[in-house]
This record gives structure tokens, sequence and C-alpha cells, in this order.
């Protein structure tokens, strides 16, 4: 099938292009790209008339993004298909315009062997709707004991290994994972909390947790283990990722961290820079979430991190879980918020409020993922996979958590009006609109 | 003048003035206490049910006197005889007490806000009877009455609490409460129980029992649970009573007319020395009894929110 996207503003910063163009795809790959020609803007085409056996869209007014890359997702499958399954999972990731997910591996059971890597793989190819990677464990079982069998898994299709969820306590286990990752050049992407620091918390540390009676997390609790790990990557030369950074003091260590030279990278998620812990008011089991919702001074931290490049990608965080789980009492009902299906219009609310140019975007959430898991995706280049996405930044919506295409219906964004979707994605050789 | 919500969930949600009117009436019912026929038919014919998730004697029997008073049929579901063990949602068990006719619900549960959850399904009245450590609305109430028969008023008062105010659904209820009537609270225990952002609230911090005693005319002494002890809190109970305990040459510190409250159960000898506890300026069995007038009150106030 041949689809040509006609007079979109074609955004693809690994190739340095910003402006009105055409792209063709042919057989599931970028055929040609063309950009207006500078001198003959009037004009209101440029390539390609010639093909007329291409299904043919109008892209005017609309942005085309390489399709999006979410480096840390849960799909819930195997073992919580009651949550997520890699179909529905898959699903909502196209409709946020996600064409890559990279699924998580807390399981049932773990990922952590190269069975469940390789079920998951062929699970997604059968009824995935977007490309799927999955991240294997750094322990067996998360344990956080024994190194589960990196390699094989790499061989078998892992792209990185983390025990998200479950943090690595011990500095030696981490340490060996940090070192033997470096024979497959994958990152070790650390979920960083000490959980003795933690222990209990169910939301941000500070007078409000203290009067709601719910027992708080403190920042230090994040900023101790990303202290202890950037000194672990410094250490071995491992490639070190944070994932999802929630505070002030997590920027300033990583950006020193940086600054020194040393092998990481970050992301945060679209929540830690759109609302903060007074969103958990009146029990709101659907702001709960780990690392838990901060304080304005956060999330403008966040912000800025995200501007001077600390922080180089947002991910989803994506967290589906059943209603009934999220209707119990806040300490009993899990964390996550359900995120694939709002991410990329609370990020475009950062390019409005001129925090990040939209190619900066781009990079946070296509370039700089593909980066750093080595993927050969998030460009729009010839001879690149077709995953395409065509983004309308103007338009209105308001959050409808029912009508999500998730399982998992757990957002504190429902109701919100937002500006700016996708809409229309383009995976795997099929056209979603 | 009537309550605004037909719920009781926490002192946060109450107003200075509808707090005026519950002790007003409290008054009232304390008065009918002390007769010779301490039943009055209002609300005859309605049903209370006091669902309690956690362990409690004195919550519930005062509850349970005082419904029994008001003329109510009482029902109580304790969790050891209750579906919760078999996996039943907090919300299907309140949906079930419900349809059972329960006109008012009594919650006691160990996490914050399991009362708010419950009120929110629901359409009967929900009273918090304690939920983990967040509040205890019908506590403070019953404090703020005492203080107010013995010394006649709470405006402008210093009121110490000592103690681990950190795990306390009293203290903070009590916190709120006070604040609502411009007293100087005073909180004061180890740094590890006390957490500095309550000052946010407006209250004083002190770590040292004296310098925080000096001229308040209540102390509120809390319960020092046992299982805090081996948690870092504080290193021996005997660590915590020879820094923190309420002994009467401490208690000489404070106004000559201050009253020891402690909202039970004691651990003597520990958190407070016999002989305050037994002493002249000890109101804690006033505060049982008062505790009857408040919750009569509480629940007369809330029947009349739906007419």
């Amino acid at each position: 099938m041949k689809i040509l996207i006609k007079n979109g503003h074609i955004i693809g910063p690994s190739q340095g292009i910003d402006g009105i163009g055409d792209i063709l795809v042919e057989e599931g790959k970028i055929k040609e790209i063309k950009m207006q020609d500078e001198k003959n803007k009037s004009r209101e085409s440029c390539i390609m008339n010639r093909e007329s056996d291409a299904r043919t869209i109008n892209a005017k007014g609309l942005y085309v993004f390489p399709g999006l890359i979410d480096m840390h997702t849960h799909l819930r499958e195997p073992g919580y298909e009651y949550k997520e399954t890699i179909k529905t999972g898959t699903m909502a990731a196209v409709k946020g315009g996600f064409t890559t997910v990279c699924s998580m591996p807390n399981t049932n059971p773990v990922n952590d062997n190269s069975s469940v890597t390789d079920f998951i793989i062929r699970k997604a190819i059968q009824e995935g709707a977007c490309t799927v990677y999955p991240i294997g464990a750094i322990t067996k079982g998360q344990k956080g004991e024994e190194l589960a069998e990196m390699g094989i898994m790499f061989s078998e299709g892992c792209v990185a290994f983390s025990d998200d969820g479950k943090p690595v306590m011990s500095s030696l286990i981490m340490r060996r994972a940090l070192e033997y990752s470096r024979t497959f050049n994958v990152p070790i992407i650390s979920h960083c909390e000490d959980i003795s620091l933690s222990e209990g918390g169910m939301m941000n540390e500070g007078l409000l947790s203290l009067t709601l009676g719910l027992k708080g997390i403190p920042s230090e609790a994040e900023e101790i283990m990303i202290s202890r790990d950037i000194a672990l990557a410094n250490l071995t030369k491992g490639r070190l990722h944070i994932a999802h950074v929630s505070t002030e003091g997590s920027v300033r260590i990583i950006r020193d961290a940086k600054e020194r030279g040393i092998n990481v990278t970050a992301e945060t998620c679209q929540h830690y820079f759109s609302i903060t812990e007074k969103t958990v008011e009146g029990y709101n089991t659907n702001a709960k979430v780990n690392p838990p919702l901060r304080t304005d001074k956060d999330v403008n931290a966040i912000k800025q991190g995200l501007k001077d490049g600390t922080i180089d990608v947002i991910a989803t965080d994506h967290a589906p879980h059943h209603r009934d789980e999220k209707l119990k009492e806040f300490d009993r009902s899990p964390s996550g918020i359900s995120g694939l299906e709002t991410a990329l219009s609370l990020s475009l609310r950062l390019v409005h409020e001129g925090v990040l140019t939209m190619p900066q975007l781009v990079e946070k959430m296509a370039v700089n993922p593909a980066k750093i898991l080595g993927l050969n995706k998030g460009a729009l280049k010839i001879g690149s996979d077709s995953d395409i996405v065509l983004i309308d930044a103007n338009k209105e919506f308001k959050v409808e958590a029912e009508r999500f295409i998730s399982k998992g219906k757990n957002t504190p964004f429902d109701g919100w009006i937002l500006k700016g979707m996708p809409v229309m994605t383009i995976c795997k050789g099929k056209v979603y609109e | 003048m009537k309550l605004s919500s037909k719920d009781l969930l926490g002192i946060k949600e109450l107003t200075k003035d509808e707090i005026i009117l519950i002790l007003d009436t409290a008054s009232g019912f304390k008065d009918v206490l002390k007769r010779d026929i301490k039943k009055v038919p209002a609300l005859r014919g309605k049903t209370a049910v006091n669902l309690f998730f956690e362990p409690s004697t004195r919550t519930r029997t005062s509850f349970e006197l005082a419904e029994k008073r008001l003329s109510l049929d009482v029902l109580n579901l304790s969790v050891t005889t209750s579906s919760v063990v078999k996996g039943e949602s907090l919300i299907d068990t309140a949906l079930n007490v419900q349809a059972l006719g329960a006109d008012f619900m009594v919650i006691r549960h160990s996490s914050s806000g399991a009362p708010h959850l419950i009120a929110k399904h629901i359409d009967a009245t929900v009273i918090n009877g304690g939920d983990g450590i967040n509040e205890h609305p019908t506590q403070a109430l019953l404090d703020a009455f005492t203080i107010k028969e013995r010394i006649g008023k709470l405006e402008g008062l210093k009121i110490a609490i000592v103690g681990d105010i950190l795990h306390s659904r009293v203290a903070k209820s009590n916190i709120y409460l006070l604040a609502k009537f411009g007293a100087e609270v005073r909180l004061i225990g180890p740094p590890t129980l006390v957490p500095e952002e309550l000052e946010g609230l407006g209250v004083r911090i002190f770590h040292d029992m004296d310098s925080g005693l000096d001229g308040v005319n209540a102390v509120m002494v809390l319960r020092i649970q046992m299982e805090r002890q081996g948690k870092g809190f504080f290193p021996s109970t005997l660590e915590y009573s020879k820094n923190w305990g309420l002994t009467s040459e401490r208690l000489s510190m404070a106004d000559k007319d201050a009253i020891v409250m402690h909202p039970g159960p004691m651990n003597r000898g520990l958190e407070v020395a016999s002989d305050v506890a037994d002493g002249p300026k000890s109101v804690i069995l006033e505060q049982v009894t008062n505790g009857l007038a408040v919750r009569m009150a509480v629940m007369y106030l809330l029947a009349g929110v739906r007419e």
C-alpha cells in the first residue's frame, strides 16, 4: 500500500527537518520525503502528483511527527490481563500517537527469562497494533538478589533491563548489573526509590500528607538512590537511565552528573509536570502513583530540566489498573496512572507554554528514546519504518476516561480540556484514525 | 441552624459555628444524662450500625450507649465477624449494611479516608469514628466540650498536646478544632513524632517538655503505642517517659488551674504518672462521660440535616 501525506508540517529533528512537505510511504517504509521549495512557498504542492495510486492524506495544518516511542509502558500481559493486554495496550498506544512501546517486566511471571520475552514478542507480532520491545528484569523475580539472564533475553529481543517498581536495594547487585550490561551495551533503567525510607508511603511527604493522614514519601527517597546509581554508573561506566524523575533535587543531581560527564540519561512522565500532590485531596486513588505527585516547585524544576536537556525523555509510565482496584481504601489501592492516551496532549502543553519547541518535544518522545535504546526508529528518513503520527496541535478535546481504549480508566485527568491531539497514526503499514 | 453535611467525616469539614452548635446541643444532652431516666425518643425507629474494622472498646461502647440513649436500634459489626475476611470490598460491605436499613453508619477503620470513600457511595449518614492517622472528630468535640465546661471558653487558651502527634488522629482533629477557635496549640514531643511541617497550621512546636508546658491551660496527653518502640521513633519507653512523661513536677509549669486530659486507654507511668491521672487536675473520666453527650448531639443534629 502506498500512502502520500501531503502538505503537513514535518518535524524530523534527527534529520533536521522542520517545514512543510510531503512524505510517500510504500511497503511499510518511507520511500520519499520532499520539502516545499523555500522560494515557491505559495505553490500548493511539491511532489508526487504522479502517485495517483497512493492513498492521499491531506495533512495541511497538521504536524507530521515520527511515531512516538514510549520507553516505559506496563502492558500487564502475561498475568494481569484483567488490567491490560498486549492487544488493548498497543491499541491505546496507537490512539495516543505511539508506534513503539517498551513493556516493563513486572508481569506474572516476571519477564526475567527468555521464554517470557519470547511470549511477549510473539504475542505482540500477532496481536499488537504497534511495535513492542520488552524490557527484561535486572534480577530474577525482580528480587534484587541474583542477576537474570540478561544476555539471553537481549538476544531474544529485550532492549533494556529494569526491576521497575522494585528498586535494586543492594548496591553490589546494582554495580554488577551496570558492569555486566556493558557486554551488550544496553541501558539499566533504574526506578530510584530507597524503600527503607519510603516504607509504607503513599503520597508526597509534607503538610498535605499529614493533614490527609496518609504516610508520606520524602523526595529524598528518590534522590538518595539517584545519587547512588550515578556514583555506580561513574564507577562501572555502565549505561544508566533514570526512570520517572519527579523531584527538583533529582533534576539537580542529574544535571550535575551530566556536567561531570557521567553516562546517565533520564526520563520524566507527563503527570510530573502537569499536576501536584493537591490532586490527591479527597483520597483520589487515581492520583496515587509511584513516585508520588510532588509540589509546584518540583513541577517547575521538571519543566526546566526538560528545557535545558537534563531530562532526555518523556515516558508515559502507563500503569493501567482495574476499576475495582482503584475503588479501594487509598492505602490498599495500587499505584499508577493510565497514561498512553493523554501523554502527548499533556506534553503539547509544554509547547503551548513555551517550555519546549515542537522539535524538542519530538526529541523527548521519539528521537531520544530510540537513541537510548539503540532502536532504528524515531526518525523520518528514507528507508526507515513508516512509523508516522499526524498531530492537530490546536484541536481541543475533553478527556473522557470511560472512552479510553486502554482497559485502565485510571486517570487524574478525566474531564480535563486539552489542546492538541494525534489525529492519525501510521504503524506497521496500517492507518489508524 | 443546621449542619450542612449529612456526614461527619472530620473537624476539617466543619465550620466554627457548626462546632458551637454541636457543643451547645451536647450541653442539653448532658442534662438528660443526669436524669433518672436517661433515654430520649429522639431517633426512635431509626437504625445505627457501628462498623468497626479496627479493634475498639471505648469508642464503640460510647457510640453504642449514645445511640441507645437516643432510642436508636443498634447493630455492632466488627471486622472479625464481617465478610471482609472473605475478600469483600469496603464499598460492598457498606452497601450491604445500608441494604439492611441502616440510617447511620459509624465507621472505625485503619485506612485514612475509609469513611470518606463509604460516604461517597452510600446515602446513609456516615460518622467517622476514627480513620487511620487522619481524624477522630468526635474525640476532638468531646475534648472541646470538656475544656469549655471546665474553663468556660476555648478562645485564647494555651493548650499543649504531648506525644505521638504523627500517628495520632486525636491530635490532628484537636489541632483543627482549636485552631478554628483561635487557641494557641503547642505540640510537644520528640522530633520523630512531631513533624515540623505542622507549623504550617499555625501551631507551636516544642521538644522540651518544661518550656512547652509553661503557662498552658490544658494538657492533652496522647497514648504512646508500644508498637512504636523498636521502630526508631524513640529508643525506649523508659527514655520516652523520662523526657515526655507527664509528672506532677512537670505539671507545675502549667497554669495553676490547668486541666489534664487523655483520650485513653492510658499507659500509667509511661506517658502520664498515676498521681497526675488520678489527681485533682485530671478530667480524664469526665471526658468519657462527655463523650456520650457529644455523640448523642452529633447523631441528633445529623438526623436533622435530612429533615
